[in-house]
């Protein structure tokens, strides 16, 4: 109930769930996801598709997909002042954040080190940037993120460096009906 | 006087042999007799004779537009039912579900820096190859060319119906009288007509073999082909709107078109005659290649000659070369799309360096989807299908020929003829392979994306000064 949906954007998606899901046993394997041409040439993809299965599992179940999906749903002005009781939405700012942390956090661990960090440079740079180069690149960003001095950067001090970003507008998808 | 007498000794002496029932059956058996052949007289006479000669009654027409008052009417009448029950239907946009904006990454990216000085990382530029990654997820351009069009409105079909909860008794009564029409009247004749019409192409093509070689069998090979092709057409009760027929292919020429299913090849092939290119296969459609190829030169390869690149272009540019040889048809696109789409053509057939016709299909997919998707579907089940559909109807549009200009390869020449093609058709031009039906994406365009947000990263200037 936390993923406000309309019906019909469901029955959308339950569709392009269907047509992805080439083995036709109600769930969705990496193999599935690495056939949609545009997102096996995103420098980022295998850290995308990794979010969308739990830890340790192979498999995600339409309401797996759906979940993970919400995350990206807009943030609509009413809702902004809603009453918190039901706990937070998927789409908010917070988790919207949390999302993209997760793609730097290889090991989840709730934290970013210098490695992680360094791998997922080298993801979206390839062959394009000298070793030396990225590792600066990488100390820069870590110094002036990391406020405890533990070489690493957690959530709170990623959320702060990214709290003038309009994060909701960057991470939302919004659908056409 | 003399039938009636000796029906009655028929009748009395089966009575005596197997007793009441024979009679009935008998008259069952004489009825059926009578029914085949009106049938067959029909058929002849409204089919075949006016294939022979390239006419038409109209007939096909006329059962088209009734078709589509009937199918906006059944549309109408699922609205009714799906506003009664304050829901609503679910409509399929093959335009897209989600609002994607067409900005690059560098501009994205840069906007995010908001005009910083130095393009250095942030870890806000994650975010737009997230957006983009989940995006492509929701929906992507490619993919879905691969399955069959979704329709607008219900055609009557089980197979295009998404809304089964909003269809009324009187639909249902509907949809069951046309599966009656279409698998018990329909189909059959379908079925029929085809048989012939291969029959026929198989032993007229054989006859005109035994002619020597001349103006004399080149004008029979023609009309042969044309006839045969003809029956075929009426045998999948297609309806085909020739437009700009002045730009039809010419002798010596290349004709190139979008591939959507193997009908596409009969179409085109009713109106014209061509060479035409393939593999060399067994079975039923050997049997025709080999009959077909006795009458005029068609190219066929061996499947161990297709892998040879040379091999082919040397043997297409011999025979364009040829004057008194037809135009050769290719489908550049190496495999069947389903027809919202143009995809990549491959470059083989426009390094030949001669006149290229362009010519764009598009199929009314109301009536009957032609769309291949030979992952799903066999052969055989695929011609069921579409037999047992309500109709197929297409448009072809002949464009003018086209040359490749100077300083122009290959690649860019084939370019210029699919966004030629697209156009025409109103289908999507798009620059992937269609061969990512079945294989993978190259590393290679991972690799531009990579370098693209190197540079933005990195700066170009330093980016000139490594290079």
């Amino acid at each position: 109930k936390k993923l406000n949906i309309s019906h019909s954007q469901i029955t959308r998606l339950y569709s392009r769930f269907h047509s992805l899901d080439k083995g036709e046993n109600g769930a969705l394997s990496r193999e599935d996801f690495q056939r949609i041409p545009e997102l096996a040439i995103n420098p980022l993809g295998d850290r995308i598709i990794n979010a969308f299965f739990p830890e340790g599992e192979d498999q995600v179940n339409f309401r797996g997909f759906m979940r993970t999906l919400a995350h990206f749903r807009p943030v609509e002005d009413n809702e902004k002042n809603k009453d918190l009781t039901s706990g937070e939405p998927l789409n908010s700012r917070t988790n919207k954040l949390h999302f993209a942390f997760q793609l730097y956090d290889l090991d989840r661990d709730d934290k970013i080190s210098r490695d992680e960090l360094l791998q997922v440079l080298r993801m979206m740079v390839g062959v394009n940037i000298s070793d030396e180069q990225l590792g600066s690149i990488a100390d820069r960003t870590i110094q002036e993120a990391d406020t405890n001095g533990d070489m690493c950067i957690s959530f709170s001090e990623f959320t702060k460096v990214l709290e003038k970003v309009d994060v909701e507008q960057k991470m939302s998808i919004r659908f056409l009906h | 006087m003399p039938m009636k007498a000796v029906f009655q000794r028929r009748l009395q002496k089966l009575k005596h042999i197997r007793g009441v029932q024979q009679p009935v059956f008998s008259l069952i058996c004489m009825l059926l007799g009578i029914s085949f052949t009106v049938w067959f007289t029909l058929l002849l006479v409204f089919i075949i004779v006016p294939a022979i000669f390239g006419v038409s009654f109209g007939i096909r027409r006329v059962y088209m537009k009734s078709l589509i008052k009937l199918f906006e009417w059944a549309t109408l009448r699922m609205e009714r039912g799906a506003k009664e029950k304050n829901q609503h239907l679910y409509k399929p946009y093959s335009n897209g579900i989600i609002a994607k904006e067409p900005v690059s990454l560098e501009q994205e990216i840069q906007e995010m820096r908001r005009g910083s000085a130095e393009p250095e990382f942030d870890m806000s530029d994650i975010f737009y190859f997230c957006r983009r990654g989940v995006e492509s997820i929701v929906d992507d351009e490619v993919t879905k060319r691969f399955t069959a069009e979704e329709l607008e409105s219900w055609n009557l079909l089980t197979r295009s119906n998404y809304n089964f909860h909003h269809i009324s008794t009187r639909l249902t009564a509907l949809w069951g009288m046309g599966v009656l029409i279409r698998y018990g009247f329909l189909l059959p004749l379908r079925v029929t007509l085809a048989f012939t019409g291969v029959g026929l192409l198989v032993v007229l093509t054989s006859i005109v073999g035994l002619f020597p070689n001349g103006r004399m069998k080149n004008y029979l090979s023609d009309k042969v082909h044309l006839m045969c092709y003809r029956i075929c057409v009426r045998a999948l009760t297609a309806i085909i709107t020739y437009h700009d027929s002045e730009n039809k292919p010419k002798n010596g020429g290349i004709c190139v078109a979008n591939h959507t299913s193997p009908i596409d090849v009969i179409i085109l092939a009713s109106d014209g005659c061509y060479a035409m290119v393939g593999q060399v296969h067994g079975g039923l459609m050997g049997v025709i290649q080999r009959a077909m190829v006795k009458a005029c030169p068609h190219i066929w390869f061996e499947r161990s000659e297709v892998k040879d690149r040379h091999l082919v272009a040397k043997r297409l540019s011999d025979h364009v070369a040829d004057e008194s040889k037809l135009p050769i048809l290719i489908f550049p696109e190496g495999t069947c799309i389903n027809n919202t789409s143009v995809m990549m053509f491959k470059k083989g057939s426009f390094e030949i360096g001669c006149t290229v016709y362009p010519v764009a299909i598009k199929y009314d997919p109301r009536f009957g989807d032609a769309f291949w998707n030979s992952s799903k579907f066999g052969m055989v089940n695929y011609l069921l299908h579409m037999m047992s559909s309500w109709a197929i109807v297409c448009s072809v549009w002949y464009l003018p020929p086209m040359s490749r200009m100077e300083g122009e390869d290959a690649v860019q020449f084939a370019n210029r003829v699919k966004a030629a093609i697209a156009r025409k058709g109103g289908l999507a031009d798009l620059l992937w392979d269609g061969g990512l039906k079945r294989g993978k994406v190259k590393e290679v365009f991972k690799e531009e994306q990579q370098k693209l947000y190197s540079k933005v990263l990195v700066g170009s200037s330093e980016d000139r000064s490594r290079s």
